[in-house]
C-alpha cells in the first residue's frame, strides 16, 4: 500500500511537471536568445482553449494540438514583431498579452460553447490517452512513474535531450547564446540577431502551445476559464531555477510537479489543514525556490529583455 | 599594390558630417595608421569599410574590384576583418566557440576537438599562445585581444582593422601586440590602425593618414613625420603641453587633512594616517602608481568615502564627516576620475548635466518648478565658453566624445566658482586637444587664486601642472618634492624607495 501510494505520487509529479517542462523548455530557448516573455501565462491559456476547441469541434486530440500550436504561434508572433522589430518593452507587451488572452479565452469559450448545443453530449473533448510503453512500463515503481503517460510527456522528455544538444553542440546554439549574451558581437560576425530571436521566440511559441494543449486535452478533457492558474509564471520560475539550461528546467519542473502532486495528495488523504493553505504549496515553493537560487548571482543572459538595435 | 581604396566617402548623421569626401588607401603588407582626435571620423570610416554603416556616397575598392559592403559578412568575404575597441567576444563562451561563432564552415554540429586543433594550429603559426578551451571572461584583456585577432585570421582576413587596440593594454601588452602585428605584415597581411596616440604611429607604423572633423588632412610616410607635424595636423593648430606655470605666491591653507585613514572597497586601509595641505593659488599634484590609494583619498576628500580616522578641514570648517553637498556649498568642486559613472548622468541632456548639483540654486527655479529658460541660457553660455562640441545642449551626455564630456564636467564645476578644486585623473583617455584644454582650465583656476588638488597617474601631467608634488605609495605620502626634482628620483619614490635626505620645503609627512 505504501509503495503504491509513493508510485502514484511520483507518477502524478511527472504528470504535473510535463506542462511546466514543455513551456519552460520553450522559454529557455527564447530567454537564451535575449527575449523575456511574461506573456507565457496568457498564451498558454489561449492554447489550452484552442486545444480544447480544436479537439471538441474537429473531433480529435491531434487536431486540438495543431490548433493550439497555431494559435500560440499567432499570438507570440504579435509579441515577437512588436518587441523584436519595433523594440517595444518586452515586459509591457507580455503583460498586455496576459490580460488580452485571459479575456479572449473566456469570451470565445462562452461564445462558442454556451447555449449553442455543443455541450449537449457533455463537455468532455477527446484527449490524449495514456500509452504504456511495452516492457519498460512493467518495471516496478519506475515503470508506472516514467513509462505510463501520454505521448506529450514522452515528447517533453525527448525535447530535453534535443535542446541540450542544440544549445551545447551545434552552431545554432552558439548563435542563440551570442544573441542573448552579446548581440552586438553576434552582429559583427554576420549573424542576424533579429532572425535568431524570431526563430527562438517562435519555437518557444510552439512549446507553449503544446503546454497549453496539455492542460486541456491531456491532463484534463475540458477547458476552464483561467485554467493555467499561474503555470506560465511558474514555468518562468523553472527557467530561473534551472539556470537557463534544459536539464535544469527538467529538474525544476519535476520539483514544482512534485509540489503540485503533494498538494493533491494532501487533498486526497485529508490532512487536517485548511484546503486553501494546501493549495498554496506550489506557489509558496515557487517563491522560496526562486529566492534561494537568486541569492547568488544567477547568470541570466546579459542582454535578456534588451531590444537589439543596430547603431 | 593597393589592397584597399576608399574614394570620396561621405557619411552624415543628421546634420553632422562624420565623413566628408574621405579618400584613403592601404598597400599590401603595410601598417597604416588612421590618426585623429576622438570624433574626427576615423571609426565611422572603418565601420563603413567593415559594413557596419552604409556610406551616403563614395566607392569602396578592395583588391581592385569596386564592391558593395552591406554588412560585416560581406566585408569578411572580401578578406577584411575588424578588431573593435570594445571587444566583440561573448564572455560566457570559450575561445574556440568565440572564434567559430557564426562561421558557416562549421556546419550544424560542432566538432569541438577538431575546431580546437585548428585554433591551436593558428596560434602556433603566429606565436599567440592562447588556450583554445579557456572561457573568455577569465582571460586578461591582452589575451582577449589576441582572440579577436585570431577570430579575424580564422575567417581568412588578409586586411585587419584594429580600432584603438592599445586603449586597454598595459605597456608590456602593447609591445607584444605590435610584435604580433609586425609578424603578420611580414606574412602578407595589411593592417589599418585606428589611434589617437602619436607615439604608436611614430614607433610602429609605415604610413599615416590624419583625419580632422570628418575630413582627411594629409597622408604621409611615417619616416617623414614627427611629433609636431602630427599634432598640428590632428588638432589643426600648434599644441602646447609644456609647463607654462608662472611662479606665484600661495596664500592661506584652504584644504587640510590630518592623520586621515580611509578604507577601500574590500574594507582594508587604502589611505593610512595621511596628512596634507593645499593652499590658495597652488596646485598640489599627487603622483603615484595606480592603486596606491589615490582614488580612495580623492573620494574621501569629496565626501564619497568615509574618513575612518583623522580630520579634514575645508576653508576653516571641520568637514571630516560632511556630506558632498555641504562641501559643495562651502566651495569645493570635483572632477571625478570616472566620467561615465560619477561625472555625468549619461541619459541626461547636456543642459541638465551642466546644472547638476546647482538645481537648487535660486536662479534655476521659481518656487516649485525649474526655470528651464534660465537653465538653457546658462547652459548655452557654458557650452560656448568651454567649447563643447557639438553646441547642441539637448544631446544626451552619452552622445558626446570623452573630451567633450570632460568639458561639460569642467564647465559645471568651474562655473560654480569654487575655492577648492579636486581634479582626479582629469585627462585620462582624452585626446591631445582636449588634454590641452582641460589643463589650461586647471591652470586658470590656480591663477584665479584657487586651491587645486590634482591626482594623476600620468607623471608628465603632474610635472607639467604642479607647484608641489606629493608621491603616494601604499596609502601614504612618501615624500613631497618640488617640480624641478629629477624624474628618476620621483620614479624611485613612486616605487617606494625613499631618498635619505628629503628635498623640498615641506617636512616629510609620512609617519608610520
Amino acid at each position: 500500500m505504501e509503495v503504491l501510494q509513493l508510485t502514484n505520487f511520483l507518477a502524478a509529479a511527472v504528470r504535473m511537471a510535463a506542462p511546466l517542462l514543455l513551456a519552460s523548455l520553450g522559454l529557455v530557448i527564447s530567454e537564451r536568445a535575449g527575449i523575456i516573455n511574461i506573456g507565457v501565462e496568457g498564451i498558454m491559456l489561449m492554447a489550452a482553449f484552442a486545444g480544447y476547441a480544436g479537439s471538441k469541434l474537429a473531433g480529435g486530440y491531434w487536431y486540438g494540438l495543431m490548433v493550439a500550436i497555431l494559435v500560440s504561434i499567432a499570438i507570440i508572433s504579435v509579441f515577437a514583431i512588436t518587441t523584436i522589430k519595433y523594440k517595444s518593452q518586452q515586459v509591457i507587451v507580455g503583460a498586455a498579452l496576459n490580460m488580452f488572452c485571459a479575456g479572449l479565452s473566456s469570451f470565445l469559450y462562452r461564445l462558442i460553447f454556451y447555449n449553442t448545443g455543443r455541450f449537449d453530449e457533455g463537455i468532455a473533448a477527446a484527449s490524449f490517452p495514456r500509452i504504456s510503453i511495452p516492457v519498460l512500463s512493467k518495471i516496478p515503481i519506475l515503470g508506472p512513474v516514467l513509462f505510463n503517460h501520454n505521448v506529450l510527456v514522452y515528447f517533453s522528455f525527448v525535447m530535453v535531450a534535443v535542446l541540450w544538444i542544440v544549445i551545447n553542440k551545434t552552431s545554432l546554439g552558439l548563435k542563440i547564446i551570442a544573441a542573448g549574451e552579446h548581440p552586438k558581437a553576434a552582429d559583427s560576425l554576420g549573424i542576424n540577431v533579429l532572425h535568431v530571436r524570431y526563430l527562438a521566440t517562435i519555437f518557444s511559441g510552439i512549446m507553449i502551445g503544446i503546454a497549453g494543449a496539455y492542460l486541456s486535452i491531456a491532463q484534463a478533457s475540458s477547458f476552464g476559464e483561467g485554467m493555467t492558474a499561474g503555470r506560465g509564471f511558474i514555468a518562468m520560475a523553472v527557467v530561473i531555477l534551472g539556470k537557463w539550461s534544459p536539464i535544469g528546467a527538467l529538474l525544476g519542473a519535476l520539483f514544482f510537479g512534485a509540489a503540485t502532486a503533494l498538494q493533491l495528495l494532501f487533498q486526497i488523504t485529508g490532512v487536517e489543514v485548511p484546503r486553501n493553505i494546501i493549495m498554496m504549496i506550489p506557489y509558496i515553493a515557487t517563491v522560496v525556490a526562486v529566492l534561494i537560487v537568486s541569492r547568488n548571482k544567477v547568470g541570466a543572459p546579459s542582454a535578456l529583455g534588451v531590444p537589439y538595435e543596430k547603431s | 599594390m593597393k589592397v584597399i581604396e576608399l574614394n570620396n566617402i561621405c557619411k552624415a548623421f543628421g546634420d553632422n558630417k562624420a565623413n566628408h569626401n574621405v579618400c584613403f588607401n592601404l598597400k599590401k603588407g603595410e601598417i597604416h595608421a588612421l590618426l585623429g582626435e576622438n570624433g574626427a571620423g576615423k571609426s565611422t570610416l572603418m565601420n563603413i569599410l567593415y559594413g557596419l554603416y552604409s556610406c551616403d556616397s563614395g566607392d569602396i575598392v578592395i583588391n581592385g574590384d569596386t564592391v558593395e559592403v552591406e554588412n560585416p559578412s560581406k566585408a569578411i568575404e572580401h578578406g577584411v576583418g575588424m578588431v573593435h575597441q570594445h571587444f566583440m567576444l561573448v564572455p560566457q563562451l570559450s575561445v574556440t566557440q568565440n572564434i567559430f561563432l557564426g562561421m558557416k564552415e562549421t556546419g550544424l554540429f560542432l566538432k569541438m576537438d577538431e575546431l580546437k586543433k585548428k585554433v591551436a594550429e593558428l596560434n602556433e603559426s603566429f606565436g599567440f599562445n592562447v588556450d583554445p578551451s579557456a572561457v573568455i571572461w577569465q582571460l586578461p584583456v591582452g589575451v582577449q585581444q589576441k582572440v579577436e585577432i585570431l577570430k579575424a585570421l580564422m575567417r581568412d582576413a588578409k586586411i585587419l582593422i584594429l580600432d584603438e587596440p592599445t586603449a586597454v593594454l598595459t605597456p608590456h601588452e602593447v609591445k607584444e601586440l605590435f610584435g604580433s602585428i609586425k609578424k603578420l605584415t611580414k606574412s602578407g597581411y595589411s593592417i589599418i590602425l585606428i589611434t589617437h596616440k602619436m607615439e604608436e604611429v611614430l614607433d610602429y607604423c609605415d604610413r599615416v593618414t590624419i583625419m580632422r572633423e570628418g575630413q582627411v588632412v594629409d597622408t604621409l610616410l611615417v619616416s617623414e613625420a614627427d611629433h609636431d607635424i602630427l599634432a598640428k595636423a590632428m588638432v589643426g593648430r600648434d599644441v602646447c603641453l609644456d609647463r607654462i606655470i608662472e611662479p606665484q605666491e600661495s596664500g592661506e591653507v584652504l584644504l587640510k587633512l590630518e592623520g586621515v585613514t580611509v578604507l577601500n572597497d574590500k574594507k582594508l586601509p587604502a589611505v593610512k594616517n595621511l596628512s596634507l595641505e593645499v593652499a590658495r593659488g597652488e596646485i598640489l599634484g599627487i603622483a603615484g602608481v595606480d592603486g596606491n590609494g589615490q582614488l580612495e583619498l580623492g573620494e574621501a576628500i569629496v565626501g564619497l568615502r568615509k574618513i575612518e580616522e583623522g580630520t579634514m578641514n575645508l576653508i576653516g570648517q571641520n568637514t571630516t564627516h560632511a556630506k558632498p553637498r555641504t562641501m559643495m556649498d562651502l566651495g569645493m568642486a570635483h572632477i571625478p576620475d570616472d566620467r561615465h559613472k560619477k561625472g555625468l548622468v549619461l541619459d541626461f541632456s547636456i543642459k541638465e548635466n551642466l546644472i547638476l548639483g546647482s538645481q537648487r540654486d535660486e536662479i534655476y527655479h521659481n518656487g516649485l518648478l525649474m526655470n528651464y529658460a534660465k537653465v538653457k541660457e546658462e547652459a548655452e553660455r557654458m557650452v560656448e565658453e568651454f567649447d563643447v562640441r557639438p553646441r547642441n545642449i539637448e544631446l544626451t551626455g552619452a552622445m558626446l566624445s570623452g573630451g567633450n564630456q570632460q568639458k561639460v564636467i569642467l564647465a559645471r564645476e568651474v562655473s560654480r566658482n569654487p575655492e577648492v578644486l579636486i581634479a582626479l585623473q582629469p585627462t585620462r583617455g582624452l585626446d591631445i586637444g582636449a588634454i590641452e584644454f582641460v589643463r589650461g582650465k586647471i591652470i586658470e583656476e590656480r591663477k584665479n587664486n584657487k586651491a587645486v588638488l590634482l591626482v594623476s597617474t600620468d607623471l608628465d601631467e603632474i610635472l607639467t601642472l604642479s607647484d608641489r608634488i606629493a608621491i603616494m605609495y601604499k596609502g601614504e605620502i612618501i615624500g613631497i618634492v618640488p617640480p624641478e626634482t629629477p624624474v628618476e628620483e620621483i620614479g624611485l619614490l613612486m616605487g617606494g624607495i625613499k631618498n635619505k635626505k628629503p628635498k623640498g620645503g615641506e617636512p616629510d609627512e609620512s609617519q608610520v
